[in-house]
C-alpha cells in the first residue's frame, strides 16, 4: 500500500471511522466500520424530482425509437475502449450523474476483440457496414474468437455444432466479472495505481515462469486501464485520481468505474456488484452534516439507475434468440445480513428499489435482493410490495451464500455469487443433459442428425427402456461430456485472457483472485422426469429405419419433478451431484474451481428446439422448462410443492446457482394487499428456510400478457422475470412470449 | 374408528381459504348439489384416492415451514369435509399435536358427534351460507337451510371462530332484502370474525361438461363491482368485518 495511504487519513474521509481499510484496500472493512443499518419502513422515501422526470421522459422517447428500429445507432469505425469517445450527454443541464458509453445516448459501440465476424454480422443485421479500415486492422489483429477456433479439437467442434454443449462464450465477451467499482470512490484511482505498481515490483523474481510473466503483463495492462479511466472522467470534468468527497461524487466515481468497464468490454453479463449500502455511508454523512436532503439523495439514485438502464451492447440476432430482450445483467445485490448479525439493509436498499416506482418498472438494473430470514420485517414487506406491483425483483438466499462467500459478495449475471473484488468466474454456459440422455440411448449418436458425436458404444436396442441400463449408459456419457466440457472451457478462457483481457475490471480485483470455472446444466427436469418415467412407468422406444431412437411412448403415469415427491426429486438431486463430481475430476485452466449452475436464461426455448423427443413424453422441439423449473403443467399440487422440489437441489453441488421462476396471478396471493404481502413474505421465508437458492417472482394476470402481445405499444415498461433476469415483455420473440404464457401460472 | 379418508386432491399454496399460506385438502364427496359448484368432480363419494391418517399427515407436515412463516395452516374443504368427519377428526387432532392451525370449509349441513369431535380440533370454520331464504336455499342446493344455522349456533356455543362466506349469484342470491336479513341474523354471533361475500364465477363450468352434467347457470353473468360493494356495505352494518375479493 502506498505510503500516503499508510500515514495519512485522507481528507475526503472526514467523519469516517478508521479501520484496516485505511491502510489496505478493503472496502468491506470500510462498510463494516461505517454503515448504518436501517430497520424502519419506506415512509421516508421521496418521489422523483421534476428534473428527473423530464430527463427520464427524454430517455423513454429514445427507447421508443430504439424499440421500433432495433437499435438507435452504432459506431462502425472506432473499436470501443475506455477513452475512445469524448464526453456524451442525454441533456447535460438535467443530468446529476453523467457519462454514457459512446458519444450519443443508446448508440452502440463495437468491441471486436471478442470476434470481428460477430461485429460485422451484428452491424449488417441492423443495416450498418463495418468500416474498411477497421476490417483491415483486424486482419492483422487476432481476436478471441480466432484464437479459440485455432485451438478447438474435432470433438469440441462436433459437440458445439450438435448443441450438446451450447451458448459458449467463444465468439463474444465472457462477462460475469464484477470489478469492485466502489474502490474508485473510496480510494481514488491514484492509490489503486500505486498499489498495482508495488505488486508488480514484488514479481521481480529470479526465475520468471509463464504464470508470472502473464501476471506481470496483466498488471501492466491494469495500470494502463486505470490511467485511461482517469482520462475518461477528466473529459467529463471530474478528477477521480483522489477519493470521492461527498454523495454525488461517490455515486459518480463508482459509476465512472463501471462505465469504464462497459466501454471496454461487452461481456454477456456486466454486473454492478453491491453498491447501495456502500453509497449509503456517504449519503448518511452528508445528511448528518446538513449537506443534502432526502429528495436530493433520491434524485442521485434515480439518475444513477437511469444510466444503468441505458447500458447497451451490439448483439447479433442469433445471440438475441438465446438471450432475448437485450439483457445486460447490470445486477445489483441488495440487503443481506452481516457476519456480525447486523443487517446490511440501509435506507439506500429502499432507495434503489424505489427507483422502480419513481421511474416505473424496468428489467435493468437487475435488482437482486439477498434474502435472509433475519432481514428486518419492514424491508421484507417493502420488497414484497414492490414485487407485487412491478415483478422486477429476484431473490437469492443470503443465509446459504453468506456461509460460502462472507458478507461482501455480489451476484454476477443471474445467480452466480462471488466475493466482490476477490473472485471472478470463467463463464461456461451449459451442457444439454437431456441430449446427453438421448446419446446414452443411441450409442453416442445425435438423435436429430445421426452423427456420431460421442465415442461409439453399444446403443440400447430393447423395445422398452430398462432403468438400470439407461442409468449406466448415461453415466458413461457424462464421463465423456464432463471431460470434453471442461477442456473446451479451458481453451476458451485461455484465449479470452490472451486476446480479450478485462484489464479494468481486473484492476479492480485483488491480485490473487479466486477463479471458478462455471459449468451449467440445461434440461434437468426433462432428464429427471425421463428417468422417473423409465423407472415408474413403461417407456417404449420408436426407432427410425437406421435404428436411431427418435421418439418414445410413455405407458402409464410416473411421478414428475415439481410435486415434492422424493421418488423423482431424489433422481434430480443425484443427477446434479453426479455431474458435478465428474467435473471436479478434470484439470482446469488457471486452477479454477469447477462449479455448476442450473440456469438456462431464456434459451430453454432454443435448447428444446435442438433436442429430439425425450422419454418423459416431451416431443422433439418442445421447450425445456427454464432453469431448475419443473416441466410445464406437470406440477399438480400447486406452487409450494413445485418450489419444494426445486429447493431440494443441493447448492453445494451447484454453487453457481439454481434458478427458479415463479409466476402467480395477484388473486392467488390473497384477497387484500396486506394478505398478499404477508403471503409473499411467508413464501420467500419458507422457500429460503428450505434452502432454495433463487426465485424470480412474477405477479400478474395472464390476460395482461396476452393483451401486451397484441398491443405492445400499451405496455412499454411491462417487465417480467424470466430465468435469472428480467425483460421487457414486448421485446421477447413471439415464440418466447408464448412460452412464458404457457408456463405454469399459479392461479388457484 | 374409520381410519381412512377419500381425498380428491391437494393444493399446496392456498391463500384464500383461511389466514396465511394453507395446505388445502379437497375431500371427496358432497351431499349438496349447488348450481354454481366449481368442483362438481368432488361430489361422488366413491371417487378420489384413499389416505390413512398417517399418510395424509406426512403430506401436511412437508409444508410446516411455509405455514409457520406465513401464519398459515391446513384447510379441509371439498366436497363436504364434514361427510368424513370421523376420519378428519383424527387428522385434525394430529395437526393440533403438531401445532398446525386447522380450518374447515363447510356448508355446515351436518352436525353429528363426529363433526363435534372434529370441531374440538378446529381453529376456524369457513361457513358457507348459500342463501338466507329457505326456498332459494333449497332450489340452489337441493338441501335445507336449517342445519347450517344450527351448526352456526353450535359454533357460537363452543366459541369457535367463524368466517362466513356468501356467494353472490345475480338473480339467484342477490336479493338485497334477504342479504339484509342474513346480516341482521349474523349480528348475534360474536364468534364471526369475518364475512366474505364471494363473486360468482364460472371457472368450474368446464368440469360440469366433462362430467356430462347440465350447467344451469350458463347465461348467468358475474356480479358487477357495484353489486359486490353494495353487498359488502350491507354486511358491514354494526361494525362487522367484511372483505370482498378485488
Amino acid at each position: 500500500m502506498s505510503q500516503d495511504l499508510k500515514n495519512n487519513l485522507k481528507q475526503e474521509w472526514y467523519d469516517f471511522v478508521p479501520g484496516s481499510w485505511t491502510t489496505e484496500i478493503n472496502v468491506r472493512d470500510f462498510i463494516q466500520h461505517n454503515y448504518t443499518p436501517y430497520e424502519g419502513d419506506e415512509s421516508f422515501l421521496e418521489g422523483p424530482t421534476d428534473r428527473t422526470k423530464e430527463l427520464w421522459n427524454e430517455v423513454l422517447e429514445l427507447m421508443k425509437i430504439e424499440n421500433e428500429k432495433g437499435i438507435i445507432g452504432a459506431e462502425t469505425r472506432k473499436p470501443s475502449t475506455i477513452t475512445t469517445f469524448g464526453p456524451g450527454y442525454i441533456d447535460k443541464d438535467k443530468e446529476v450523474i453523467v457519462g454514457i458509453q459512446t458519444d450519443e445516448p443508446l448508440k452502440r459501440g463495437i468491441m471486436p476483440n471478442g470476434g470481428i465476424r460477430v461485429v460485422r454480422k451484428a452491424l449488417e443485421s441492423y443495416g450498418y457496414k463495418l468500416d474498411e479500415h477497421t476490417e483491415e486492422v483486424y486482419k492483422n489483429r487476432k481476436t478471441h474468437n480466432q484464437g479459440v477456433f485455432d485451438a478447438y479439437t474435432t470433438d469440441m467442434r462436433k459437440a458445439r455444432s450438435s448443441g450438446i454443449i451450447t451458448g459458449l462464450p467463444d465468439a463474444y465477451g465472457r462477462g460475469r466479472i464484477i470489478g469492485d467499482y466502489r474502490r474508485v470512490a473510496l480510494y481514488g484511482v491514484d492509490a489503486l495505481i500505486e498499489e498495482r505498481q508495488e505488486q508488480k515490483k514484488l514479481l521481480e523474481i529470479s526465475v520468471l515462469q509463464s504464470p508470472d510473466i502473464r501476471l506481470r503483463e496483466e498488471i501492466s495492462e491494469q495500470i494502463s486501464s486505470l490511467e485511461e479511466l482517469k482520462e475518461m472522467a477528466a473529459s467529463y470534468g471530474c478528477d477521480i485520481s483522489k477519493p470521492a468527497k461527498n454523495s454525488v461524487e461517490a455515486v459518480q466515481w463508482t459509476y465512472f468505474a463501471y462505465l469504464g468497464a462497459i466501454k471496454e468490454q461487452d461481456g454477456a453479463a456486466m454486473s454492478l456488484g453491491r453498491v447501495s449500502t456502500f453509497l449509503d455511508i456517504y449519503f448518511e454523512r452528508d445528511l448528518k452534516n446538513g449537506l443534502i436532503t432526502e429528495e436530493e439523495i433520491q434524485e442521485i439514485m434515480d439518475q444513477f439507475v437511469m444510466k444503468l438502464r441505458m447500458v447497451r451492447f451490439l448483439r447479433t440476432p442469433e445471440y438475441n434468440d438465446l438471450f432475448s430482450g437485450d439483457p445486460t445483467w447490470v445486477t445489483e445485490s441488495i440487503g443481506g445480513m452481516g457476519l456480525d448479525g447486523r443487517t446490511l439493509v440501509t435506507k439506500s436498499s429502499f432507495r434503489i428499489l424505489h427507483t422502480l416506482h419513481n421511474l416505473g418498472p424496468a428489467p435493468e438494473p437487475n435488482l437482486t435482493v439477498l434474502w435472509s430470514n433475519n432481514l428486518p420485517k419492514a424491508f421484507k414487506d417493502y420488497c414484497a410490495k414492490v414485487s407485487i406491483t412491478t415483478s422486477a425483483i429476484q431473490y437469492e438466499n443470503d443465509d446459504i451464500m453468506r456461509d460460502l462467500y462472507g458478507d461482501d459478495y455480489g451476484i454476477a449475471c443471474c445467480v452466480s455469487a462471488m466475493r466482490i473484488g476477490k473472485q471472478m468466474q470463467f463463464f461456461g454456459a451449459r451442457a444439454n443433459l437431456a441430449k446427453a440422455l438421448l446419446y446414452a440411448i443411441n450409442g453416442g449418436r445425435d438423435e436429430k442428425t445421426g452423427v456420431q458425436v460421442a465415442p461409439m458404444f453399444a446403443p440400447i436396442t430393447s423395445e422398452y427402456l430398462d432403468y438400470d441400463e439407461v442409468v449406466q449408459k448415461f453415466d458413461q456419457i457424462l464421463d465423456w461430456l464432463s471431460e470434453l466440457y471442461i477442456n473446451t472451457l479451458n481453451v476458451i478462457h485461455y484465449m479470452h485472457d490472451k486476446y480479450n483481457y478485462e484489464k479494468l475490471q481486473m484492476a479492480l480485483h485483488d491480485i490473487d483472485v479466486h477463479r471458478t470455472e462455471a459449468c451449467g446444466i440445461a434440461g434437468l427436469s426433462v432428464v429427471a422426469d425421463s428417468l422417473s418415467a423409465i423407472k415408474h412407468s413403461k417407456v417404449k422406444v420408436v426407432r427410425d429405419e437406421n435404428g436411431l431412437a427418435v421418439d418414445y411412448e410413455v405407458e402409464g403415469e410416473y411421478p414428475a419433478f415439481g410435486n415434492n415427491d422424493d421418488r423423482v426429486d431424489k433422481m434430480a438431486v443425484e443427477i446434479v451431484e453426479n455431474f458435478m463430481n465428474k467435473l471436479r475430476k478434470v484439470k482446469t485452466y488457471r486452477n479454477a474451481q469447477p462449479t455448476l449452475s442450473i440456469l438456462t436464461i431464456t434459451s430453454n426455448v432454443v435448447y428444446g428446439k435442438k433436442t429430439g423427443s425425450t422419454p418423459d413424453g416431451r416431443k422433439g422441439g418442445e421447450p425445456f422448462a427454464p432453469g431448475a423449473n419443473p416441466m410445464h403443467g406437470r406440477d399438480k399440487n400447486g406452487a409450494i410443492a413445485s418450489m419444494s422440489s426445486v429447493a431440494k437441489l443441493p447448492y453445494r453441488h451447484a454453487e453457481d446457482g439454481i434458478s427458479y421462476t415463479f409466476s402467480i396471478v395477484p388473486k392467488a396471493l390473497g384477497k387484500t394487499t396486506d394478505e398478499r404481502v404477508n403471503n409473499l413474505v411467508g413464501l420467500l421465508d419458507g422457500y429460503f428456510k428450505e434452502t432454495g437458492h433463487h426465485i424470480n417472482v412474477n405477479v400478474f394476470d395472464k390476460e395482461t400478457l396476452l393483451d401486451a402481445m397484441d398491443h405492445p405499444e400499451k405496455y412499454p415498461q411491462l417487465t417480467i422475470r424470466v430465468s435469472g433476469y428480467a425483460v421487457n415483455f414486448i421485446k421477447l420473440t413471439r415464440e418466447q412470449q408464448l412460452d412464458v404464457i404457457h408456463r405454469t401460472f399459479h392461479e388457484r | 374408528m374409520k381410519s381412512t379418508g377419500r381425498v380428491h386432491s391437494f393444493e399446496t399454496m392456498g391463500t384464500v381459504d383461511g389466514p396465511g399460506i394453507r395446505f388445502v385438502v379437497f375431500m371427496q364427496g358432497c351431499p349438496l348439489r349447488c348450481q354454481y359448484c366449481h368442483n362438481p368432480d368432488t361430489w361422488d363419494t366413491s371417487q378420489g384416492k384413499e389416505y390413512s391418517v398417517n399418510e395424509i399427515m406426512a403430506e401436511i407436515k412437508k409444508y410446516k415451514t411455509y405455514m409457520e412463516s406465513s401464519g398459515g395452516g391446513v384447510t379441509f374443504t371439498g366436497g363436504e369435509p364434514l361427510l368424513q368427519a370421523e376420519f378428519l377428526s383424527q387428522v385434525a387432532k394430529a395437526c393440533k399435536d403438531e401445532n398446525i392451525h386447522v380450518a374447515v370449509d363447510t356448508s355446515g349441513f351436518i352436525l353429528n358427534d363426529y363433526v363435534k369431535e372434529l370441531f374440538k380440533y378446529t381453529d376456524l370454520v369457513l361457513l358457507d351460507i348459500k342463501s338466507y331464504d329457505k326456498d332459494v336455499y333449497h332450489s340452489l342446493t337441493g338441501a335445507r337451510l336449517e342445519p347450517t344455522l344450527k351448526t352456526l349456533d353450535y359454533l357460537k356455543e363452543q366459541d369457535i371462530k367463524v368466517w362466513v362466506r356468501y356467494v353472490v349469484v345475480p338473480e339467484l342470491t342477490d336479493d338485497l332484502d334477504t342479504i339484509k336479513a342474513l346480516s341482521n341474523h349474523l349480528d348475534k354471533y360474536p364468534n364471526i370474525s369475518k364475512i366474505e361475500p364471494l363473486a360468482f364465477h364460472k371457472m368450474g363450468e368446464y368440469k360440469w361438461k366433462e362430467l356430462g352434467l347440465t350447467y344451469s347457470l350458463e347465461d348467468t353473468k358475474e356480479p358487477s363491482g357495484e353489486l359486490m360493494e353494495k353487498v359488502q356495505e350491507i354486511f358491514a352494518t354494526n361494525g362487522k368485518n367484511v372483505i370482498i375479493n378485488t
